[in-house]
C-alpha cells in the first residue's frame, strides 16, 4: 500500500511540473523533472509549495529503494559467482584428489577477505583522494552506513556500495587458485592472498575506481582508463598474478606426460552457468544504480558470453574435429572476462564482436600458446583471465561510444567508435600498469611467503592429493 | 564344475544376463572392469591436451556351473554378448576344484 501511495505521489509530481519536458523526453523524468521542485515557482501558494516539496522526497525516496534492490541483488549475485560458481567450477577440472582442496580455497577467501575488509580493505580501496592507494579514514568501517557516499553512489546507502565491491575483492584473488591449483600449501595460499590483497588488488582498485586515481576515467584521472566492471582490476591483476605464480611454483608433479584430466566436467558445466548468471550482477550491477545504463551492460554482458562461447566452439571444431562442452563453457567465461571492462560503454553489436574474438584469442593462449612456453597454469587462470582481460580492455577503448555512455561529459568522443581513437592509448596505460603491478608485487609475495609458510606441498603429498594431506578429508566417500 | 569368466561390452550385459537366466543359470557375479585387448582406446582433448585413454570400461560376468550346462551357457553367451566388432571381449574357462556354500556348509554341485 505504502509502495502504492509512493508511485502515486511520484506521478502526480511528476505530472504537475514536468509537463512541458514529458512531453519531449519520457524516460529521463526523474532525473531531469526533480531538481526543478526545489526551485518550486514563488506564485504557488506556500501549502502547494509544502505538498511539492514533501512530494520531491518521497520521489527520491521511490529511486533509493529501486536502487539499493538491485544493487543489493547484484552483491548477491556477485557473492555467488566465487561460491559456488567458480568453486564449481574449479573443482571440476582438477582431478578427484583435490576438488575439496581448490572448493576450500574460493570459500576461505569469501570469509578471509571479508574481515580485511571490514579492518582496512573498503577504505585503502575507497577512502581518500590519492592517486595510487585509498587511506585509512574509513577503517573498521568508520563512518559506513546508510547515508550514500555521493563520491561513488549517490542513490544507494554507503553499506550496500562497501559490501558490493567487497564482493569483487573475493572473487578476484580466487580466480589465482586456477594457477596454484593441486600443488600449493593452504597455510600459503592464506597467506598470499592475504598479502596480494593489501599490495596489488586495493592500490589497483583505487587507481581505476577511487576518487582521484591515477586511472580513473570519471574523476579526473591522468590516463582515464575505461573499466566499467574490473577487467584490469579484477581479470587482469588476478591472470597476470596467476602466470607469475605458476612460473615460481613450477609444474606440477608429472606435468605434462602424466594425464591429468578434469575429474567431472558436470560440476565445471553448473559452474560455468552459474558464472554466467552471476556476472550480470557483476557488469549491469556496476551501473550502481538501476538504471538505463545498467539494462545496457546487462545485454552487452550476456552477447559477449554467447559470442565467445560460439568463438571458442568453433575454433576448436575446426582444429580438432569436435566442439567440446568444455571449450563451450570455457568461451563463455573468457567472453564475459572480456566484455567486462565494456560493459558499460558498448553497444550489443560491438559486444558481439569483443566476445568473438575473446573466444577464439582465448583459445589459441590454452591451447597453442601455453605449450609453446610450457608452463603449468593448471586451470588456465592466465590463458582465460589475464589474456581475456587484456584483451577486452583494448577493444573497450576502440568499441566505447558516448551514445552508451558519456563518460567524458555531453558531446565527448567517448571510444574509438566515437572517432577517439586515442583512448586504447589511455587503455594501455591502465592495462600496462595492471601487467606491472601484478607482476612486481606477485613476485615479492611470493619471496615472502617461501620463506615464512612455504608454498608447495611435498611430492608425497602431491602425489597423495591435497584433500587429505591439507584438509584431512576426501571430496568423495562413495562407499560409506 | 567349471567356472566361465566373461568379459564384455557394457551394452550387452543385460541380454547376457537374460540369456543366462532363460538357460536355467541361477547366480552370477558381476564386475566392472577396466582394460583392452586388440581394441586400442580413443582419445579425449580437454582445452587443447590431448589424453589418450586406452583402458576401456568392460562388465566381468563369472559364474560356476555344473559341467552338464556349460556348453549351452557358453552358446548363449556368445549369441548375445556378439556385436561382430573388435572390443567383444573374451570368454575363458577353468576347472573348478570343490564349491561351499558358507550357510549350510554344503559341498560340490549342489553347492552352486
Amino acid at each position: 500500500m505504502k509502495r502504492m501511495g509512493i508511485v502515486w505521489c511520484s506521478l502526480l509530481t511528476l505530472m504537475l511540473l514536468a509537463g512541458p519536458l514529458l512531453a519531449q523526453q519520457a524516460p529521463a523524468t526523474s532525473s531531469t523533472a526533480t531538481p526543478s521542485a526545489s526551485t518550486s515557482s514563488p506564485e504557488l501558494p506556500p501549502a502547494v509549495a509544502e505538498k511539492l516539496n514533501q512530494l520531491e522526497g518521497k520521489v527520491t525516496a521511490a529511486q533509493y529503494s529501486a536502487d539499493n534492490a538491485w544493487m543489493l541483488v547484484s552483491a548477491a549475485l556477485v557473492l555467488m559467482m566465487t561460491g559456488p560458481g567458480l568453486a564449481l567450477f574449479y573443482g571440476g577440472l582438477v582431478r578427484q584428489k583435490n576438488v575439496l582442496a581448490i572448493m576450500m580455497q574460493s570459500f576461505l577467501l569469501m570469509a578471509l577477505i571479508t574481515v580485511l575488509w571490514a579492518l582496512v580493505g573498503y577504505s585503502l580501496c575507497f577512502g581518500g583522494s590519492g592517486p595510487f592507494i585509498g587511506d585509512f579514514h574509513m577503517a573498521l568501517l568508520r563512518g559506513v552506513g546508510a547515508v550514500p557516499n555521493a563520491d561513488y553512489a549517490a542513490t544507494i546507502p554507503q553499506s550496500t556500495f562497501m559490501v558490493y565491491q567487497l564482493m569483487f575483492a573475493i572473487i578476484t584473488p580466487a580466480l589465482i587458485t586456477g594457477a596454484t591449483a593441486e600443488r600449493m600449501k593452504f597455510s600459503g595460499t592464506v597467506l598470499f592472498m592475504t598479502l596480494w590483497f593489501l599490495v596489488v588488488y586495493a592500490p589497483m582498485a583505487h587507481m581505476v575506481w577511487g576518487k582521484g586515481g591515477f586511472l580513473n576515467a570519471s574523476a579526473g584521472g591522468r590516463f582515464p582508463t575505461l573499466d566499467f566492471a574490473g577487467g584490469t582490476v579484477v581479470h587482469v591483476t588476478s591472470g597476470v598474478s596467476a602466470l607469475v605464480c605458476a612460473l615460481y611454483l613450477g609444474k606440477r608433479a608429472g606435468y605434462p606426460k602424466q594425464p591429468m584430466p578434469p575429474h567431472s566436467l558436470v560440476l565445471s558445466f553448473v559452474g560455468a552457468c552459474l558464472l554466467w548468471v552471476g556476472w550480470f550482477g557483476f557488469n549491469a550491477g556496476s551501473a550502481l544504480a538501476s538504471n538505463g545504463l545498467a539494462s545496457s551492460a546487462f545485454v552487452a554482458t550476456h552477447f559477449g558470453a554467447a559470442a565467445a562461447a560460439i568463438g571458442w566452439c568453433l575454433a576448436e571444431w575446426i582444429k580438432n574435429g569436435k566442439p567440446s562442452a568444455l571449450g563451450a563453457i570455457s568461451g563463455a567465461v573468457a567472453g564475459l572476462v572480456a566484455i567486462t571492462p565494456a560493459a558499460g560503454f558498448v553497444a550489443p553489436f560491438p559486444a558481439l564482436a569483443i566476445g568473438f574474438i575473446a573466444g577464439i584469442f582465448c583459445f589459441w593462449m590454452v591451447t597453442k600458446f601455453k605449450s609453446i612456453f610450457g608452463y603449468d597454469d593448471a586451470l588456465d587462470a592466465f590463458g582465460v583471465h589475464g589474456a581475456g582481460g587484456t584483451i577486452g580492455a583494448l577493444l573497450t577503448g576502440a568499441c566505447a561510444q558516448m551514445v552508451i555512455n558519456p563518460i567524458f561529459g555531453d558531446g565527448k568522443a567517448v571510444g574509438g567508435l566515437d572517432g577517439h581513437w586515442g583512448q586504447i592509448g589511455n587503455q594501455f596505460v591502465g592495462v600496462l600498469i595492471a601487467w606491472a603491478l601484478a607482476t612486481a608485487g606477485t613476485i615479492v609475495i611470493l619471496k615472502v611467503v617461501d620463506v615464512t609458510t612455504g608454498l608447495r606441498v611435498t611430492e608425497e603429498q602431491e602425489v597423495e592429493g591435497l584433500d587429505i594431506t591439507q584438509h584431512g578429508e576426501e571430496g568423495y566417500n562413495l562407499e560409506s | 564344475m567349471m567356472k566361465i569368466e566373461a568379459i564384455i561390452q557394457p551394452s550387452r550385459f543385460e541380454s547376457v544376463k537374460d540369456s543366462l537366466l532363460e538357460i536355467g543359470v541361477e547366480g552370477m557375479t558381476v564386475t566392472e572392469v577396466r582394460g583392452h585387448g586388440r581394441q586400442k582406446g580413443h582419445t579425449e582433448v580437454y582445452r587443447g591436451r590431448e589424453y589418450t585413454v586406452d583402458l576401456l570400461p568392460k562388465v566381468k560376468l563369472e559364474v560356476v556351473l555344473p559341467d552338464q550346462l556349460v556348453n549351452r551357457a557358453v552358446d548363449a553367451i556368445l549369441k548375445s554378448a556378439k556385436t561382430g566388432k573388435i572390443g567383444d571381449g573374451k570368454i575363458f574357462l577353468s576347472r573348478v576344484e570343490d564349491a561351499i556354500r558358507i550357510r549350510n556348509e554344503e559341498r560340490g554341485e549342489s553347492a552352486l
